[in-house]
């Protein structure tokens, strides 16, 4: 299953590290990165798979939030499914 | 590969603009629960909704999570409950009520539908018994959902029925005098009402249905304000298609929920109801709508012209979008549960007859409007005539959500709560419709019933 993680937030050092480590943990396969800075906003989109994943999405998901919120980001994982319904005839 | 534009548009529409699956809606068959005996009858009925809808709650709340949409409410619709309790030997109905009551509240599910009769053609001693105990059964539970269809297009509409329901209507709110009549909030009076609608009060599992099935509601009306800020000024060919597309997205929502839910409930998947469904919160509602498409405050002249074009529009967005699509379909306009509405009505602009002449055009009916407390019940019973007749003669569902509020008077709130909101006390016509109801018996089904 492939998911996307998105992050949201002020920019700060680090951002990337600690969401690339968390998901390394869990043996979870970054596919793809894009990354950009909208008037000081850093907005990074993950495409993740997660076929050798050791955890639920649903834990995984509590656990990239509680990252964001100790660095004051919204940080949220979804199932790509729902991003090819709606955008993918 | 999705463009990192594509999924900030999501997550915007999930974030901003109030986009949610509104239910999730287990419709369960009871008609195997019947019996002669009362508590036998109660307790198969208990023992069938938990055994069926058991995961229903925490699978409602791990799709959620994974898709990161939220579902806002998990319901379950049931047989009408004066077909299973006809071959129960009692005059009083109330203890079916109770039983649906506690399975739902086991079950951790936000209502349960279905405390319901089906009597446009006449009504039988169980249908009688069902609506004489509507008052106390709906004042005594809390998330027991109540309906009586008094009229369809192929049978014409039951006088007798209507003439009850008036009175029932006064009966609950005098019940649930204390909670401003609150009680009313649980009732809808149905003219070719649909059985296989999600939406509450209103759901029931049809007789047509399977043993059992999972319909889901979308909702989204802040996704399509949002739409339609991008075409300012723009002609009605463009706001027509700026709806068709944001429908279809949110309806894509609610087709992928309902087959995720189907697929893990081990439940047939049964429609997809492409509803907009309004709720009190500000950026969420169907009157904004019609707002943005050029009118000062909802209710003026080109209000209805308005909900005609978004109704149609949402439908044929919707409905490429869902592999099976039925229920109500269509936007709601329930006032008090419409931030945007209840402003409109509070200003004098949005009055009742231009309600009942928005309810030519869209989904459903007069809903969610509070009265003053010392509306009789015979201008309750014609209110909900000229409503049945509406839906009768244009085929399709019409219904009426009174709320007469006891001790209130126009101008005055009546405060409700949650996703039913609040409403203001809206005036009726001060003139009496009592001989035209006292008559009886059946208005007859119109010509467009021939059609063999």
């Amino acid at each position: 299953m492939k998911a996307i993680v998105t992050v949201i937030g002020k920019d700060r050092v680090g951002i990337i590290a600690a969401v690339c480590t968390l998901l390394s943990q869990y043996d979870v396969n970054i596919l793809n990165i894009s990354q950009s800075i909208l008037q000081e906003y850093f907005v990074m989109v993950m495409l993740v798979d997660l076929t050798a994943c050791t955890s639920s999405v649903v834990e995984l998901g509590e656990l990239l939030d509680q990252v964001g919120q100790e660095r004051g980001l919204s940080i949220r994982i979804q199932r790509e499914d729902l991003f090819n319904a709606m955008h993918r005839i | 590969m999705l463009s990192q534009n594509e999924i900030m548009q999501t997550i915007q529409m999930i974030d901003q603009q109030h986009l949610d699956v509104r239910t999730i809606t287990m419709g369960i068959s009871l008609l195997s629960c019947a019996h002669s005996d009362v508590k036998t009858a109660c307790d198969k009925i208990y023992d069938k909704i938990t055994r069926c809808a058991e995961n229903l709650v925490p699978t409602g709340e791990a799709i959620a999570k994974e898709f990161g949409v939220p579902i806002v409410n998990k319901r379950i619709s049931v047989t009408p409950i004066a077909l299973v309790a006809a071959a129960a030997e009692t005059e009083d109905y109330v203890p079916f009520a109770r039983a649906l009551d506690r399975a739902a509240k086991t079950c951790g599910v936000d209502f349960i539908g279905g405390f319901s009769a089906l009597v446009q053609k006449g009504m039988t001693d169980a249908d009688r018994r069902l609506i004489a105990s509507i008052p106390q059964a709906l004042a005594e539970t809390d998330i027991v959902c109540s309906s009586v269809n008094v009229g369809s297009t192929k049978a014409g509409i039951d006088m007798d029925a209507v003439a009850l329901m008036g009175r029932t209507i006064k009966e609950l709110a005098e019940r649930t005098a204390d909670k401003g009549g609150f009680g009313c909030a649980k009732l809808v009076v149905f003219c070719n009402a649909v059985e296989d609608n999600p939406f509450m009060a209103g759901a029931f599992h049809g007789v047509g249905e399977p043993e059992r099935v999972i319909n889901v509601g979308v909702s989204g009306p802040g996704v399509v304000h949002y739409a339609l800020r991008s075409v300012k000024g723009q002609s009605f060919d463009v706001v027509a298609e700026t709806i068709k597309k944001t429908a279809f997205r949110i309806t894509r929502v609610g087709q992928l929920v309902a087959q995720e839910a189907s697929r893990r409930l081990d439940t047939p998947f049964g429609i997809v109801d492409l509803s907009l469904a309004p709720t009190p919160a500000v950026g969420d509602s169907v009157a904004r709508i019609l707002e943005e498409m050029g009118l000062e405050v909802c209710g003026t002249h080109g209000t209805t012209a308005a909900l005609a074009l978004l109704n149609d529009a949402v439908k044929k967005g919707g409905v490429m979008a869902s592999s099976s699509v039925g229920g109500l379909s269509g936007a709601f306009i329930p006032v008090s549960e419409d931030e945007g509405m209840i402003a409109a009505a509070a200003s004098g602009a949005l009055t009742l007859d231009k309600l009942e002449a928005m309810t030519c055009v869209c989904s459903v009916g007069l809903d969610m409007i509070v009265v003053p407390g010392d509306t009789s019940a015979e201008t309750i019973s014609a209110i909900i005539a000229d409503e049945a007749a509406i839906g009768m003669v244009n085929t399709k569902t019409t219904a009426v959500r009174l709320i007469p509020a006891p001790g209130k008077q126009v101008g005055d709130m009546v405060e409700f709560g949650g996703l039913l909101g609040s409403g203001p006390v809206q005036a009726v016509h001060p003139f009496s419709s009592r001989d035209f109801v006292a008559r009886g018996g059946r208005i007859p089904a119109p010509m467009q019933s021939l059609k063999n």
